[in-house]
């Protein structure tokens, strides 16, 4: 899946976007964070709060209990601070 | 553009250079007789007592135009509207210069008033764009955090 990443989260992960193979028991939002947090030091320091990461599916703001379905992207960021 | 009074004209545009409040402005009631109010915000990067040389926005490309454009089609539902300009800047932003501009037409000045300002609440708080600080020392500077106050003003809506 499609992976991308903004602001600090961006930063943290060290790269805007990457295609990850999920498990198949990665079926939500908060599980591919939770699956994320595991594949190395600066995952773990992205998302060491997971409560406070947002998130997009094909570009719509989804809660983090939202099944992925058959998005094609997922965006994860910090919240948002424009205007 | 539809003549008709119940589809307003919105314009949302993102830029990178700066936003000339004006003009911008001037497009809402050039050219028709119905508006009776224009209410228009415009938000500024400060620069923290001398501390900011400016203010780095980030965004989403496409998400940030469809989520602002989606906001400004819910203002004109809840409220009878003429016309909605919203233009956020990306990029570099020097303090003193306009940030987002939301000028929102209509007959009466109710309808404008609280358009604009809904607008406002929604666009900080779901349209992706996040503010990096530029510190005027040349150190590194931090992520502006967001307001639990941002998000607690969604809920008068």
């Amino acid at each position: 899946m499609k992976i991308v990443y903004f602001a600090w989260l961006r930063e943290r992960v060290g790269v805007p976007e990457e295609v990850i193979a999920l498990p198949e028991n990665v079926r939500t939002v908060g599980e591919v964070i939770t699956h994320l947090s595991g594949l190395g030091e600066n995952y773990a320091y992205a998302f060491e709060r997971p409560s406070v990461i947002r998130a997009a599916l094909d570009r719509k703001h989804v809660p983090l209990e939202t099944p992925l379905g058959e998005a094609r992207e997922l965006a994860l960021f910090p919240p948002m601070t424009g205007g | 553009m539809s003549p008709t009074v119940d589809v307003p004209s919105i314009v949302v545009r993102l830029q990178d250079g700066v936003i000339d409040v004006t003009a911008e402005t001037r497009f809402l009631s050039e050219g028709r007789g119905d508006v009776g109010a224009i209410v228009t915000f415009t938000g500024l990067c400060r620069d923290e007592k001398g501390t900011l040389s400016g203010l780095e926005l980030e965004h989403f490309p496409g998400m940030a135009e469809a989520e602002i454009a989606r906001i400004a089609g819910e203002a004109a539902g809840r409220w009878p509207l003429l016309g909605i300009v919203a233009i956020h800047r990306y990029g570099l932003v020097a303090p003193g210069e306009v940030i987002v501009l939301v000028a929102v037409a209509s007959s009466h000045r109710q309808a404008a008033f609280a358009g604009a300002e809904f607008i406002m609440d929604f666009l900080k708080s779901r349209a992706p764009f996040w503010k990096k600080e530029h510190r005027a020392d040349g150190r590194e500077g931090q992520w502006v955090d967001a307001k639990d106050s941002d998000e607690a003003a969604l809920s008068r809506w």
